[in-house]
């Protein structure tokens, strides 16, 4: 479950130099802005597009490799691409549109495999309909199917939700958290929306004008304050990971994680759940003294890990406890007036209310 | 429809059937593998076969006619040839009749099928490579089958194209009663015997009843291939 990738190729307008490695199942995201690289490099994996140099090696399978001139055609190499367009065949019924990959990887994918894809999907009812009858959603829906049924090595996700609209992206989002939790495949998601990497990736590649400017996993990387250098324009607000207590029987739910408990308003989901939490820079506000009375559910005695201040009007402040790591950004006044530097305890103060209700269960 | 055409007249109007629907099918495989070869191929001199492709198109039938009557003439040369050793000839019969109008038409139908070739959307074909089909494969299951109704539209124009040529038949395989004298023949020949013009005008409204059919035909099948892709 590995893959290996490194790539170089001169587009001219830019050029293309990255080099990376996936080791186990999960999603990894390939972020960054439009124009970053990162379809190029999907697309050099899935053997779309060939790269001038480079070595790709897919599960110890070399696919790819410049200097021995070796190249294996897209047809052989086992990924699953899904599109952001689908690419469903037009003159096919959905089930033949499932089945087209799943016929050709004969003794690699059993029969019982289509009906657990099939039903984790809910594609059940589909099964005749032609695809132009399909909504945006459920063709998406298909598009991933038909890319599984290939029994591929590896899935290649070319930003699946981007040609939606936001009430289809909610409908597709938890196909995919089933699949990250349910497959053990390793999964490429390429996207250059946050808080779908946030939902969904484990791992992130970030990519900045065709080369990889930081790699690790979704908690280091969101919670750095060099992100909206390296990424561009990206809002900033760090992941933790959580699991959620006893109830409480006051309209709210305890989130334990490492170092301490956030208290958010009442999920409905059992006890001991997994939960992401996302908890944006802005919404965390910052004090010397615990406040005692207040309204605001959690006051979290933290430690300044950092602080980033080129900006004249705003400073990101990196917060940790135990092993958590958080990011609060508050204004060049408030900075001066905390004097807050590397090592200084502060309270960090969350509303219950502004946590990110985007949270959904964790693999493993 | 004996009441409404002659016995020579209905004889005329069977040949040109038959010569055109054996034109157009024996030149398709070559003009699929032309249209192929042009749609996907690139290799050195793709130009001027394109334009030999297209030659028929703009020359003059007659000088077809002629200069397939020096080819297959059976004096000598090639013509000679197939008739000393497999007895095939084409001068002065219908299938001479059937070639001229298969390489008249060959164009019509190299040109359909290669823009339905490559109207198919590469993208599908694409998705198809990352789902383990080689090149074969995709032709066969996807290419082809979205390029079908491209296909048919350039069999019907070609068929109907088929239908009117004059120039290179009367010219290749002369115009003898049932053996070469097409519907376009049938009226010339009306119209050069005394009193013939109402045989010329009956002959004539067939031709452009058939030739209306055949394009309406033609333009379904084009505006088919369209919202699939």
């Amino acid at each position: 479950m590995s893959i290996e990738v490194s790539l170089a190729h001169d587009f001219g307008a830019f050029a293309l130099d990255v080099r990376f490695g996936i080791s186990r199942p999960g999603v990894t995201a390939l972020f960054g802005p439009s124009g970053a690289g990162k379809t190029s490099i999907i697309n050099a994996i899935a053997g779309t597009f060939r790269p001038k140099q480079g070595r790709i090696v897919i599960d110890g399978r070399p696919v790819f490799d410049s200097a021995l001139s070796l190249w294996v055609s897209p047809s052989a190499r086992r990924t699953g691409y899904v599109f952001q367009d689908a690419r469903l065949f037009p003159h096919m019924t959905v089930r033949d549109n499932l089945l087209f990959g799943w016929r050709r990887a004969r003794g690699r994918a059993d029969a019982g495999e289509v009906a657990r894809i099939v039903a984790l999907l809910g594609l059940e009812h589909l099964q005749e309909r032609m695809p132009r009858t399909l909504s945006g959603g459920e063709k998406s829906r298909v598009g991933l199917g038909r890319a599984l049924l290939s029994a591929p090595d590896i899935l290649l996700l070319d930003e699946p939700l981007a040609a939606l609209d936001s009430q289809r992206r909610d409908e597709i989002l938890p196909y995919l958290e089933k699949l990250r939790d349910e497959a053990r495949l390793p999964m490429l998601y390429v996207s250059h929306a946050l808080d779908e990497v946030a939902r969904l990736a484990h791992q992130i590649v970030v990519l900045k004008n065709g080369r990889v400017t930081r790699q690790g996993s979704v908690f280091d990387v969101l919670s750095d304050l060099e992100l909206p250098q390296f990424a561009g324009s990206a809002p900033l607000g760090a992941v933790i990971e959580t699991k959620l207590g006893a109830p409480r029987g006051d309209g709210l739910s305890a989130l334990d994680f490492d170092g301490g408990t956030l208290l958010v308003q009442e999920l409905n989901r059992p006890e001991g759940t997994r939960l992401r939490v996302r908890i944006r820079a802005e919404e965390i506000m910052l004090a010397l003294e615990e406040p005692r009375t207040i309204s605001a559910n959690n006051v979290l005695l933290m430690q300044v890990l950092g602080v980033r201040h080129d900006s004249a009007t705003h400073a990101d402040v990196q917060l940790e406890l135990g092993r958590t790591r958080l990011v609060a950004r508050i204004t060049r006044a408030s900075l001066e007036r905390l004097k807050l530097t590397s090592g200084k305890p502060v309270f960090a103060i969350i509303k219950s209310v502004t946590v990110d209700t985007q949270m959904m269960p964790q693999l493993d | 429809m004996p009441e409404i055409l002659t016995p020579a007249e209905s004889e005329a109007l069977l040949l040109s059937l038959r010569v055109s629907t054996v034109a157009v099918f024996a030149a398709l495989p070559f003009a699929f593998a032309a249209a192929v070869l042009l749609a996907r191929a690139q290799f050195f001199g793709k130009t001027i076969v394109d334009g030999l492709i297209h030659v028929p198109l703009v020359l003059p039938p007659v000088a077809v006619g002629f200069l397939l009557l020096t080819i297959f003439g059976t004096r000598a040369g090639p013509g000679a040839f197939l008739l000393a050793h497999f007895g095939i000839r084409f001068v002065f019969s219908w299938t001479g009749a059937a070639l001229a109008s298969a390489i008249i038409t060959f164009p019509f139908q190299v040109r359909a099928i290669r823009l339905a070739l490559e109207g198919a959307d590469e993208g599908l074909n694409e998705a198809a490579e990352t789902l383990g089909a080689p090149w074969w494969d995709r032709l066969v299951n996807i290419t082809l089958p979205l390029a079908v109704p491209g296909i048919v539209a350039g069999i019907i124009t070609a068929f109907a194209a088929s239908l009117g040529e004059f120039g290179a038949i009367i010219t290749f395989v002369a115009n003898i009663p049932g053996q070469t004298r097409t519907l376009p023949l049938a009226i010339y020949t009306a119209l050069q015997t005394p009193g013939g013009e109402a045989e010329a005008a009956r002959l004539s409204v067939i031709a452009i009843l058939l030739a209306l059919i055949f394009m309406t035909l033609a333009e379904i099948f084009a505006r088919r291939a369209r919202p699939l892709a």
